[in-house]
């Protein structure tokens, strides 16, 4: 997506995309789980069409990962975007001339170039829909069971006086967030390192 | 073989337009930055598309606006080599080159690969990445890269710009080698008259995104016919002159009378001299010799020469223009009353150029 937009050739047109594509970062997730609502609502046409093909989207674990999923995708389509300008456009020209098509340029050259910055998206995008609540509790709910997040199951036992119940769950997500942070670092650093000029050769 | 290309682009403020034929031989481009040489060689790539004008390689037309052909950068089977050489960081030396091989030879891509490294003086070179490798060697990793795809064309953008003095010598004489053994066109594109002049048969001269001068490389050197011409092969002094009679002028800006062995032409405004041409001795030649009465300023010493920068001896009030000569760095200048110069280094030169007429 991130590419399609880069490549757009229309300045408005990419702005526009941009820009919506940016917007649940910077709204709040309550009113991106509003829009949510709006749209998949079962009186809305979207949401009446789909209960009419038997999915009933809103307040069931789909409508988590659809919260999740529009949260955090401005995350991943940022850092995608800033990976794919930031690889050098002579490279893709000199694949252009030594007879690359452009689906190998895509996957042989851009890919593998900005899988760094990619990678990073990725790592963002999965702890911010992990730690995703404002949109969650607005299209799913809280149903024990079915919608209850994480995240929403510490706040469930805090206002519930559970406080062991929450130290449990808060202890869990730190330490998937932390190491999955970290793994993801360990392989970027490892596949950077290997083309990346050796200092001690340098003079 | 041939090119021929007559093409034009405009942009803000730059107007690209130029149209050459080449046949056989090496074809230099020499020009300022700026001047629109590469974008010429981006234009014939296919990298970028000029806005009208015909392109056309051995009888394929690669281009022409007026039958809407823009045939893609893969489709038109030139070799680039890049400034700095653009080797893909993520690749081996073995990948690079992997890469680009198509067609028949792709069945015996290893055999091929290792040929390659082999000829280009990498063998064992084929596991390493870009990075590691040194100037020189990323340089032949990129040409063995274009060889791998077999081009009709050989375009070189400044190909020796990022390497030190000494391996731009060795390349230089590496690349020679290289050219006399591919049988494509070659197309250099340079800032640097001595690359020029050392690599290629015929010679462009470019300038504000159009050709000034154009023609067999030496002759060029010899004669080249205009101020910008003759400034960008590296004629240091040039001068206004007024003509006298048919071999006979003032240069104005220097202040003295100089006789030449070719007849001055209505049209010639000016003079250009080498600053090597310059001789404290009277020629052995049987033309015409200059006898100047200097008064030599200032020198710069350089690690083989030395730059000596005169002017006429009777410029008491110093409003001439300064000359530069150059002379063994042994010369010593204090002692130098007078120079020679012989009648048939004086460049004859149009103030204009070949598009102003």
């Amino acid at each position: 997506m991130a590419y399609a937009v880069c490549r757009a050739k229309n300045n408005i047109l990419r702005t526009v995309l941009d820009a919506f594509l940016t917007l649940p970062l910077v709204l709040p997730p309550t009113v991106a789980g509003f829009f949510l609502l709006y749209i998949f609502g079962v009186y809305r046409p979207i949401g009446s069409l789909l209960a009419r093909m038997g999915v009933k989207l809103v307040f069931s674990w789909q409508a988590t990962v659809l919260a999740a999923t529009v949260i955090a995708l401005p995350l991943m389509y940022r850092s995608a975007k800033a990976a794919f300008t930031q690889v050098d456009p002579l490279l893709l020209q000199a694949a252009r001339t030594l007879g690359l098509s452009e689906t190998a340029i895509v996957f042989r050259i851009l890919f593998p170039l900005a899988s760094p910055g990619l990678m990073s998206g990725g790592i963002l995008a999965f702890s911010r829909g992990l730690g995703e609540f404002g949109a969650t509790a607005m299209i799913a709910g809280n149903i024990a069971g079915v919608t209850r997040t994480m995240p929403l199951a510490i706040y469930s036992s805090v206002s519930g006086g559970r406080m062991e119940e929450a130290y449990r769950y808060v202890i869990v997500l730190v330490l998937i967030s932390f190491l999955f942070v970290c793994v993801l670092n360990f392989v970027s650093d490892a596949r950077s390192k290997k083309y990346r000029p050796d200092d001690r050769r340098r003079t | 073989m041939s090119l021929r290309v007559d093409i034009r682009k405009r942009y803000k403020g730059f107007t690209l337009e130029v149209g050459f034929e080449n046949g056989d031989g090496t074809l230099g481009i020499l020009g300022a930055s700026g001047s629109g040489k590469s974008l010429t060689l981006k234009c014939i790539a296919g990298l970028e598309s000029p806005d009208e004008g015909v392109i056309v390689f051995n009888g394929r037309t690669l281009f022409d606006s007026a039958a809407r052909i823009d045939l893609a950068p893969r489709e038109r089977n030139v070799g680039y080599l890049f400034q700095n050489y653009a080797l893909f960081p993520h690749m081996t030396v073995w990948e690079n080159i992997a890469i680009a091989i198509r067609g028949r030879r792709a069945k015996d891509k290893a055999a091929t690969v290792s040929a390659l490294l082999e000829r280009y003086g990498l063998a064992g070179f084929g596991d390493r990445y870009p990075a590691k490798l040194s100037g020189g060697q990323q340089q032949r990793v990129a040409l063995a890269r274009i060889f791998a795809y077999e081009p009709g064309i050989l375009m070189l953008d400044e190909p020796f710009s990022a390497l030190d003095a000494f391996l731009r010598e060795n390349m230089q004489i590496e690349l020679l080698r290289i050219i006399s053994e591919y049988d494509g066109d070659v197309l250099l594109v340079t800032h640097s008259r001595d690359e020029v002049y050392r690599i290629c048969d015929n010679l462009l001269i470019m300038d504000g995104g159009r050709i000034d001068t154009r023609g067999e490389t030496k002759a060029v050197f010899a004669d080249p016919g205009n101020v910008r011409a003759a400034r960008i092969t590296g004629c240091k002094n040039t001068s206004r002159i007024r003509k006298l009679s048919e071999h006979r002028l003032l240069a104005t800006d220097w202040g003295m009378e100089l006789e030449t062995t070719r007849a001055i032409a209505a049209d010639h405004t000016h003079i250009g001299v080498r600053a090597h041409d310059f001789s404290v001795t009277r020629g052995k030649g049987a033309g015409v010799q200059n006898e100047i009465a200097v008064s030599a300023e200032h020198a710069v010493e350089g690690p083989f020469d030395k730059t000596v920068l005169f002017r006429v001896a009777d410029d008491a009030d110093r409003a001439r223009e300064i000359i530069r000569w150059i002379c063994d760095r042994n010369e010593d200048i204090a002692n130098v009353r007078r120079l020679f110069l012989d009648g048939d280094d004086i460049l004859l030169l149009r103030g204009g150029s070949e598009r102003d007429k």
